[in-house]
């Protein structure tokens, strides 16, 4: 089961849940995506240990995609 | 603006600044090395030739290698502000958030964090240490700390971590470009002005850098 989570005030939220098999759920998530995407997230997953990629598109087959906020110099 | 694919897309909103790399990290630590032996020397000299001059003004020859010894230290201890602990949200939130950054990294790094409040990470420049509003990078005997946060105060301790962890792990450069450096100077230096509680998570660093 892949996840989309959003990391906010709660710790994070599990915005959609899906298997690449089931289309109705994938599209419920590409939706919750480019929802969050539009309200600034940034979308990223894990490319292997250590690295992280930012994605635009739901990758379908990614066990978790997370969604952050951007980052500034303090 | 849509920028190049790999780029953290912060980095557009500091579009002035050259993308920050080895060797400009190594430049810019000369720099603050050059700052510092500019700041210091001066104050020695005044102290020794006033001391030579007239003996009796020996409390003011104190009073200015008081300021040539004070002065590095208020750099450093700006440096280690960057990774002092931050206010907390609630308790839920902190354990749940805490579960998403322990599916992010190891057991080693997860054991540092959970003693120290950093998480180590190993770069390309160096090895990290991320804190909630700010990392330290430690290249050999020199760290440079990097004040850089995530527009969300209120997140919780791990979610900040998290967030400033994804994107270095996207892209270290962009996120050393982004993030303001705040200071650069000797680890030992550093060391003493990081909250004790915290210091173990240098000797990781340290470690993982001899690696």
């Amino acid at each position: 089961m892949s996840r989309l989570v959003r990391m906010d005030r709660t710790g994070h939220t599990t915005l959609a849940e899906w298997r690449a098999e089931d289309p109705e759920a994938v599209e419920a998530a590409v939706e919750a995506f480019r929802a969050e995407l539009d309200r600034g997230y940034f979308a990223m997953v894990s490319t292997g240990e250590g690295h992280a990629e930012q994605v635009k598109e739901l990758p379908v087959d990614a066990d978790l995609v997370i969604l952050r906020l951007p980052i500034s110099g303090g | 603006m849509e920028g190049a694919a790999g780029v953290l897309p912060e980095t557009a909103a500091v579009h002035w600044r050259p993308r920050a790399d080895a060797r400009r990290l190594r430049r810019r630590g000369n720099l603050w090395t050059l700052t510092t032996v500019a700041h210091v020397v001066p104050f020695v000299a005044a102290g020794v030739v006033l001391f030579l001059v007239q003996p009796l003004a020996v409390a003011v020859s104190l009073a200015s290698f008081a300021h040539a010894w004070v002065i590095p230290e208020l750099y450093a201890a700006r440096g280690a502000n960057v990774v002092r602990p931050r206010a907390r949200a609630g308790a839920a939130a902190e354990h749940t958030a805490l579960g998403l950054l322990g599916d992010l990294v190891g057991h080693e790094a997860r054991a540092v964090h959970a003693g120290t409040g950093l998480v180590p990470e190993r770069g390309r420049l160096g090895v990290w240490l991320v804190g909630e509003a700010g990392a330290l990078l430690v290249c050999g005997r020199r760290v440079h700390c990097f004040c850089v946060r995530v527009d969300d105060p209120n997140l919780p301790s791990a979610d900040r971590i998290a967030h400033l962890l994804l994107a270095l792990r996207a892209d270290e450069e962009g996120f050393a470009t982004v993030a303001n450096l705040s200071f650069s100077g000797a680890r030992w230096r550093l060391r003493r002005r990081m909250p004790r509680s915290m210091r173990p998570a240098m000797a990781a660093a340290v470690a993982l850098d001899r690696v």
